[in-house]
């Protein structure tokens, strides 16, 4: 989401191999040329795959020494637009990404891109199950002129909705600041979860009762 | 004698005769302030009965050439360049970086130099655009090589118009768009012969910032009224005052109207 100096972006740090949690220490989250964050859901080698990619255009980018880089508007729109063209040709890319950044003084950009090509500039987005649980969260709560800590509160807050209630999820997670300067990358941070509700803990008269299965 | 053949004096002679059509044209100049790069270009006409022959190209709303050479080339040239920026559009989003799309053309023109059945672009480009860094005036030869000014003259009797530039580029850093329009003017007009004057028909003043303006008939007689007479002496010029254009001239402005 974008907030007042600036965009965050998060993730949680899981690479599940169907049902299976698989890798529990992925960043899914990459920073991309100067100013832009690349964060990446779906078909994690498609997400390698194009990052290798974009590494590579952040080089010619350096090569021509003119002290121009590409921006988060420039590389959200190009992948936006490899997206759609291997859509196009039946050999789609399959993620789900949201590309962020500031260019020093431009104004913040919040990109979502997807593996059919779809595109679209918003002031907060999310992928996969964020997009059922965490966004009507950030439509009651988000403003645009949040201080980072509020963003981030609020982000830590859905991610911590999704692992409750998407059982593909993970509780730990990275937070990427994009703030004109710079583009941060956190630790991996532990997500707070909760299981001592008395409805969950308590001895119930099912539980010695082999027929019943809630 | 072609391009892959070297002169004893280790030249390459096809290159420095493509660079002689440039100097053949009529005269292109353009010069920038931090704000804008305004070129101006002077145009022949082929007979009384023809329209002057373009010499400024827009390429995008950020960029824009003034030519020099074989119109034909130029125009290949301006398409080149004008698809260039709109791919990087669609692509990127953004306007393309001046410097970087100079840089393509000028290697395009270099592998026209190196080549037994080609022969290079006779034509020199003055390319006027804003990016991200700012104003840029970069002029591009045959030869494939490119330069950035901060103002540039090229074309016939350019020379005189250089000479006015090199006395003044100082004050065009900080000019406001009409003092700069009226220096563009003033040094095109140093350019012509006697027998020859400005008017709105054989002159063109386009103005490139963020957006591609060219001078209505109306905007450029104001700055024609007001330039310096003929008559003075092209090397002792005071810098003329960046004063309210629409002087009231004593002698009739030299109004040029061919039918």
């Amino acid at each position: 989401m974008k907030y007042k100096d600036g965009v965050i972006l998060a993730a949680d740090t899981l690479a599940s191999y169907g049902s299976e949690a698989r890798y529990k220490d992925v960043c899914r989250l990459k920073k991309v040329g100067e100013y832009t964050l690349l964060g990446g859901g779906g078909e994690l080698s498609d997400f390698q795959y194009l990052s290798d990619q974009l590494d590579e255009m952040a080089d010619e980018d350096w090569l021509n020494e003119d002290g121009c880089f590409m921006g988060p508007k420039e590389y959200s729109s190009y992948i936006g637009r490899v997206m759609y063209n291997r859509r196009s040709k039946f050999n789609p890319l399959y993620n789900q990404f949201v590309v962020v950044g500031k260019k020093k003084d431009e104004p913040a950009h919040l990109m979502y891109v997807d593996h059919q090509g779809t595109a679209f500039e918003e002031n907060f987005v999310a992928t996969g199950f964020g997009m059922h649980l965490g966004i009507p969260l950030l439509r009651n709560s988000w403003r645009a002129d949040m201080s980072l800590d509020e963003a981030k509160a609020l982000a830590t807050k859905c991610l911590e909705v999704c692992f409750y209630r998407d059982c593909r999820a993970y509780c730990k997670i990275h937070i990427g600041v994009c703030n004109g300067t710079s583009v941060d990358i956190s630790a991996p941070i532990p997500l707070n979860h909760f299981w001592g509700h008395g409805a969950w803990t308590e001895k119930r008269l099912e539980d010695d009762d082999p027929t019943a299965t809630w | 004698m072609d391009c892959i053949t070297w002169s004893p004096a280790g030249r390459i002679l096809q290159v420095e005769y493509a660079m002689e059509a440039v100097k053949q044209g009529t005269p292109v100049l353009g010069l920038r302030s931090k704000t804008h790069v305004v070129l101006v270009s002077f145009k022949r006409a082929q007979s009384e009965l023809a329209n002057h022959q373009q010499k400024i190209f827009k390429v995008d709303d950020h960029m824009a050439i003034g030519i020099s050479g074989l119109t034909a080339d130029a125009r290949v040239l301006a398409d080149y360049m004008r698809n260039e920026c709109l791919n990087h559009r669609y692509v990127f989003d953004s306007a393309m970086n001046v410097g970087r799309l100079v840089a393509q053309v000028a290697d395009k023109s270099q592998q026209k130099t190196q080549n037994s059945s080609k022969r290079p672009y006779g034509v020199g480009l003055l390319v006027a655009g804003c990016d991200e860094k700012g104003p840029h005036l970069f002029e591009t030869c045959p030869s494939g090589n490119y330069f950035e000014y901060y103002a540039m003259a090229i074309g016939g009797r350019s020379t005189s118009a250089k000479t006015y530039l090199e006395k003044h580029f100082e004050e065009f850093e900080s000019a406001d768009l009409d003092a700069l329009i009226k220096h563009g003017l003033e040094a095109m007009n140093k350019t012509t012969s006697s027998d020859q004057s400005l008017t709105t028909k054989n002159t063109t003043v386009a103005v490139i910032s963020d957006k591609y303006r060219e001078l209505s008939s109306e905007e450029m007689q104001k700055f024609i009224d007001g330039l310096e007479k003929k008559e003075d002496e092209p090397m002792e010029d005071e810098p003329a005052p960046a004063a309210a254009s629409g002087d009231a001239p004593d002698a009739p402005a030299p109004m040029d109207t061919s039918g």
